[in-house]
């Protein structure tokens, strides 16, 4: 007798009509190609300003304005932006110290996913939509929410780029950076407000409870292999990069959710590179004789 | 050592402070010369870290005026390099030592973050400055307390400054790497003329560099040089309170410091004297 497996490989991997699949999701591709490398790019900060936990924050409180967006019938799109800014204003204004940070964003994020919860309990539409503001379906997002997606991606990547080096000296060094005249609290407000924007991108693409897989795994990463101040920012992009491309191609071979599969090869490519350094550290330091 | 016919680096007018609604000092007139060392003595909180802020254009006094250059502070004044206490850098900071250094050069710089090749002359010549060659590709984190301090001057140094500001770039440094880090700090005003305001609790590693001593101590100050000022009988007048000032060879201690009502049991590389200040 032939028993039947709970889970067939073809629900996660089947290449058949994988050319005409490539086609429809061709926007989706390019969505998560841009939100990789900014994600990558942005998380090299997260990392340096110690955010991680914000990113979190920031991303109930995206969800919770999406959710209110579909319940009253805007663009989820505009309504996650709300969400995600008012949040990075608040942190951004409020926190300065990290440990009153903390604090604000323990008590923001319960909220905010309460208040998503309780605005998809309360809509009835179609309930597809419901849970993929928390897990994440990029191919359920339509054109013109993509071209915004994308739009908002380039937008935060050319203001990153011109603001680079004086809120890199505020992450590394604020100290010495306040002594030279950067403005620390405009510094640190406009920075979340950039980070705001991207988390919201981020929760439509891989679903507010994951949005870490982009923001920081991949930076996280870059650190471990890397010191450069370019060396760094280029790999997190990278992983950045290839995690969500990666994920997004993987998942249209099969017909489970996108978010899985970036958010493993995120992990993958964090354990690859701490193997790395451990093994870099130990050639570094023989042990003695 | 100084030009006493120079215009001021510094010129301070009838500076006063209140914090909590009491008067740490008022009536304070400093004029700094250019290449003049100064030491600012006295325990903490004084308002020794703010006198600093101020001349930084970060905090605002209670009264009096501040110019620098003949100009009133302002942020981000590249006439100042401002050298912080040492706090050692997490062994994790996402910095070589050469970045350290280049964000003194760049940092403030809006723009495309493409490095010019003036740039990179110019953190080279700054390692070299600092004696800092040798580690200038490892990562911060990984180096001692006396190379990142070598480090946070050649950052200092980028504008080449006519005033420096030091605040505790001292404390937790061991007697070698004290010397390096005051000596280059004392090349730096001898071949370039920079005045140098140095916050300290010990005036021993710089006893033979310092013009004059600023004291600050029980509401009041005292200005003069090293001489004038560190006796028992001025500093026993400042205190209000028996103070003495022993003499070790070519060391000084100050013996019998009362506890000030801002004084704080906290640890910051003080507690090794055993709750007497070395001055």
């Amino acid at each position: 007798m032939i028993s039947v497996p709970l889970v067939s490989w073809s629900d996660i991997f089947s290449f058949e009509d994988y050319g005409a699949l490539l086609a429809l999701v061709q926007n989706s591709l390019i969505a998560g190609a841009v939100l990789g490398l900014v994600g990558g790019l942005i998380g090299v900060f997260v990392m340096q300003r110690d955010l991680a936990f914000a990113v979190h924050g920031v991303s109930e409180m995206s969800f919770a304005g999406a959710a209110a967006a579909l319940l009253f019938g805007f663009n989820i799109v505009g309504g996650s932006l709300v969400g995600a800014m008012v949040a990075a204003a608040l942190i951004g204004v409020l926190g300065a110290k990290a440990r009153d940070r903390n604090s604000i964003i323990g008590v923001l994020m319960p909220f905010g996913l309460g208040l998503g919860i309780l605005f998809l309990s309360l809509y009835d539409g179609r309930s597809a939509n419901r849970f993929s503001l928390l897990t994440g379906q990029i191919i359920s997002v339509d054109t013109p929410d993509l071209a915004w997606l994308i739009g908002i991606c380039v937008a935060v990547f050319v203001v990153l780029l011109l603001v680079w080096r004086p809120l890199r000296f505020d992450s590394l060094d604020p100290a010495s950076a306040a002594a030279r005249g950067i403005p620390s609290t405009l510094v640190s407000i406009g920075f979340m407000l950039l980070l705001g924007a991207v988390v919201a991108v981020s929760v439509q693409i891989i679903g507010a409870l994951l949005v870490m897989a982009l923001l920081v795994t991949p930076a996280a990463a870059a650190m471990r292999l890397s010191a450069g101040p370019l060396a760094v920012p280029v790999l997190a992009a990278v992983f950045g990069f290839v995690s969500a491309v990666g994920g997004i191609l993987l998942a249209i071979a099969g017909t489970l959710p996108v978010s899985p599969y970036i958010t493993t090869i995120s992990f993958s490519i964090y354990v690859v590179c701490r193997v790395v350094a451990w093994g870099r550290a130990r050639v570094a330091r023989p042990v003695a004789a | 050592m100084s030009d006493v016919n120079a215009a001021p680096v510094l010129d301070i007018s009838g500076a006063a402070l209140v914090r909590d609604g009491n008067e740490l000092w008022s009536g304070l007139d400093l004029a700094v010369r250019p290449g003049e060392f100064i030491a600012v003595l006295g325990p903490s909180g004084s308002g020794k870290t703010t006198l600093l802020r101020a001349i930084l254009g970060l905090q605002a006094l209670s009264a009096g005026t501040v110019t620098v250059a003949g100009r009133p502070v302002r942020r981000g004044n590249p006439e100042i390099g401002y050298i912080a206490q040492t706090r050692p850098l997490p062994p994790d900071t996402n910095l070589r030592a050469r970045d350290l250094v280049e964000l003194g050069v760049n940092g403030t710089r809006f723009g495309l973050p493409l490095r010019r090749k003036s740039d990179r002359e110019r953190v080279d010549q700054l390692l070299h400055d600092v004696g800092a060659e040798a580690f200038a590709e490892r990562p911060v984190g990984l180096l001692s307390g006396g190379e990142q301090q070598r480090l946070r001057i050649g950052q200092a140094l980028a504008d080449e400054p006519a005033l420096l500001l030091c605040d505790e770039p001292l404390s937790s440094l061991d007697l070698a790497n004290q010397q390096a880090v005051t000596a280059i700090i004392d090349r730096q005003r001898r071949e370039r003329g920079a005045a140098v305001l140095f916050v300290t609790h010990d005036i021993n590693p710089i006893l033979g560099m310092v013009d004059r001593v600023l004291y600050i101590a029980g509401g009041r100050f005292t200005l003069g040089t090293p001489d004038e000022v560190l006796q028992t009988s001025v500093l026993t007048e400042l205190y209000g309170a028996p103070v003495y000032v022993l003499r070790a060879g070519d060391r000084l201690v100050v013996v019998g410091v009362p506890d000030t009502d801002h004084h704080h049991p906290h640890d910051d590389g003080h507690g090794a004297h055993g709750g007497e200040v070395v001055a």
